[in-house]
């Protein structure tokens, strides 16, 4: 079937991931050189969409959590990075922290009550966050600019740079946006992401496993907070200015949107989903301006009907022509089923069920992956 | 005083339209699992019908009875080809389908009929009636009326007739309904065309006040979201009963507390449905959600 066929683990598999993730890196980095001003922009916007779309995508498809607050999240880390960087002289970079340190410390203020509730409810409660959001930020003038908004100063291209605004601004966010990436995979790999994927998977067997279940929650929360911060932080660096109506209720939904759309339970789903949410809409405009919507949500349907895994289950299933990795054969025979073919993990699996049904064996087994 | 029971039939009256789309959310909610995202959009759309029928020089109340056969129709269009292929699949699937229902609807209806805003010829006569010192609007006294009616005859179909009862016993189990005969996909295809119905019924109430436009009804489904969340999304009585809640702090706190005034006041319920919801998840009527360990 494949052209290739490699061993998991073994160093030929290593050279290939090592080749495509330089290639990809490459590429990545030529595209702002070889393109014009507004298509880096809009990558730019596709960037800070993706890294709020990768927290989200941690707290729905990794821990099962619905939320329709992300969108909240990315207007608040917005507001406090343009805040930052019109009101103080403090150097730009420092935005993003900042941005991150409150939308996390908002993310687990809110979280802490909010993950008693589950499911549906959970929605509810983040639908009032997204709502909220709008009023407080036309209210609180002083900090906000009210419904006038708040231009903030882009970072300048530094000196050292022969590179335009624009290709600067990409080339930013992309640095910003594989750190976030990293960061999201490593820890859906580690603890944190065993006990998230226990706790989906079954609740109570978690709990009874020692997982703490609500600190859990309430800590992914506000790393989902925090997340939307930084692609808050991102956002104003690429506008340089931000107003109420760049968040509405329908960025919340986007959101989600992207995390479905690239598919539940991957981190780089999340980077497709946003190129989707970015681009869909802009391409429909073109074939008919009065039907962008119309175009764009059959897309949106058309998707979750015919992709469920989403764009990273077509991505892998590509993946999968070219290249057949085979696990090693061990050592001493396991007789533990083999996990499910990865084709077959549709959005099926990242979602609790209410199945009580325990996990078997290691959680790290049945769908973490990156 | 007088005052104050102004206010409080005023938001009673705002209450019964959230009740109404919250009655159609409910009636979603309980058959097919699904929270419709897209049912203030489908409302919004019927409305435009309505008002595109009286534009065409037809009697207001026939426009408005074409408007609720039309979403009743379009209702079960939309189950049968949307909701059903992906019936029983995860909940986040459907919520993207409805997500993006909502979007095409939107743009559907600025497209027929363009994105200024409308006058939505009034219902009820202009005027008040004076009980007493109170003088409360003919207009709000009205739309409470429409919705007790409408909750009088909902209870008549669930509780009287044998298509309630197959309604029921289709949302309640599928499986057991389909055994002893209820044709349930039909059944289905009935409580969305149903939820519509009272959907658009909440659309044209509302839209005189609101003046139509394609976001009429954005404002109001976020409402009925937290009226229905309020009293339970699995009970009709709690729909209502929270819309009107909803409904009546909203328009007091919007009155009586400065600071708060009309950008503000929709911060009221929220607060609301966030207090309630931590402390009893399933709402004031709701029923517990029970799992098996």
């Amino acid at each position: 079937m494949s052209l290739v066929r490699v061993t998991a683990g073994s160093r030929a598999h290593m050279a290939l991931r090592a080749g495509t993730a330089l290639i990809v890196a490459i590429v990545l980095i030529a595209i702002p050189f070889n393109s014009n001003p507004s298509l880096n922009g809009n990558l730019t916007l596709v960037m800070s969409y993706a890294v709020a779309s990768m927290g989200l995508g941690l707290l729905v498809g990794y821990a099962g959590q619905i939320s329709l607050g992300q969108g909240a999240f990315f207007a608040i880390g917005a507001y406090a990075a343009a805040a930052m960087l019109a009101k103080t002289g403090l150097p730009y970079l420092l935005a993003l922290p900042l941005a991150a340190a409150v939308t996390f410390a908002i993310g687990l203020a809110f979280g802490i009550p909010a993950v008693r509730v589950r499911g549906l409810y959970l929605a509810l409660i983040t639908l009032a966050l997204a709502v909220a959001v709008g009023p407080v930020i036309k209210r609180a003038e002083p900090v906000t600019g009210g419904v006038s908004g708040l231009s903030a100063p882009q970072p300048p291209v530094p000196g050292w740079l022969a590179v335009d605004p624009d290709q600067w601004l990409y080339l930013l966010s992309l640095v910003v946006t594989a750190l976030m990436l990293l960061l999201a995979a490593n820890l859906t790999r580690g603890s944190l992401g065993r006990a998230l994927v226990a706790i989906r998977d079954g609740e109570r067997a978690a709990r009874t496993s020692g997982v703490h279940v609500s600190r859990t929650k309430a800590l992914l929360f506000a790393v989902a907070g925090a997340y939307a911060g930084v692609g808050g932080g991102l956002f104003t660096y690429a506008q340089g200015f931000v107003a109420p109506e760049s968040f509405t209720l329908l960025l919340s939904f986007t959101f989600l949107g992207a995390v479905v759309v690239g598919g539940l339970g991957t981190v780089i789903g999340s980077v497709l989903g946003a190129l989707f949410v970015v681009f869909v809409p802009q391409y429909a405009g073109d074939v008919n301006q009065a039907l962008t919507g119309v175009i764009y949500g059959c897309t949106l349907i058309a998707v979750v009907y015919l992709l469920p895994g989403g764009a990273a289950g077509l991505l892998r299933r590509l993946r999968r022509l070219l290249v057949d990795v085979i696990e090693p054969a061990p050592a001493v025979p396991v007789p533990e089923p083999s996990p499910p073919p990865e084709a077959q993990r549709g959005v099926h699996d990242a979602v609790p069920t209410s199945d009580p049904a325990p996990t078997g064996g290691d959680p790290a087994a049945r769908g973490l992956r990156p | 005083m007088e005052r104050f029971l102004q206010v409080v039939v005023d938001g009673i009256a705002d209450g019964s339209v959230y009740a109404a789309l919250a009655l159609a959310l409910v009636l979603i909610f309980r058959s097919t699992g699904v929270v419709n995202f897209a049912q203030g959009e489908m409302a919004m759309f019927a409305t435009f019908v309505a008002w595109a029928l009286a534009d065409a020089g037809v009697p207001l109340l026939l426009a408005v009875l074409g408007a609720l056969v039309f979403a009743f129709a379009a209702g079960m269009v939309v189950e049968r080809l949307l909701i059903r292929p992906v019936e029983g699949s995860n909940p986040l699937s459907l919520v993207i389908v409805t997500l993006g229902l909502f979007i095409v609807v939107n743009s559907a209806a600025g497209w027929i009929w363009g994105f200024n805003i409308k006058e939505f010829p009034a219902l009820f006569p202009r005027g008040v009636a004076e009980i007493g010192n109170v003088s409360l609007s003919i207009e709000s006294l009205g739309i409470i009326a429409v919705l007790l009616v409408v909750v009088g005859l909902l209870w008549l179909l669930f509780t009287k007739t044998p298509i309630g009862l197959a309604m029921r016993a289709a949302a309640q189990s599928p499986s057991s309904a389909r055994l002893v005969g209820v044709p349930v996909g039909r059944m289905l295809m009935l409580g969305w065309g149903l939820a519509s119905l009272l959907g658009a019924l909440a659309g044209v109430l509302v839209a005189h006040r609101l003046f139509l436009d394609t976001n009429l009804m954005a404002g109001v489904l976020v409402y009925s979201f937290a009226g229905a969340a309020l009293g339970g999304f699995d009970s009709p009585i709690g729909a209502v009963v929270g819309s009107w809640i909803i409904g009546v702090t909203e328009a007091l706190a919007g009155t009586y507390i400065d600071v708060i005034g009309s950008d503000l006041k929709v911060l009221v319920p929220l607060g609301i449905i966030f207090v309630v919801l931590v402390v009893r998840p399933a709402g004031l009527f709701g029923s517990p959600e029970v799992t098996r360990a």
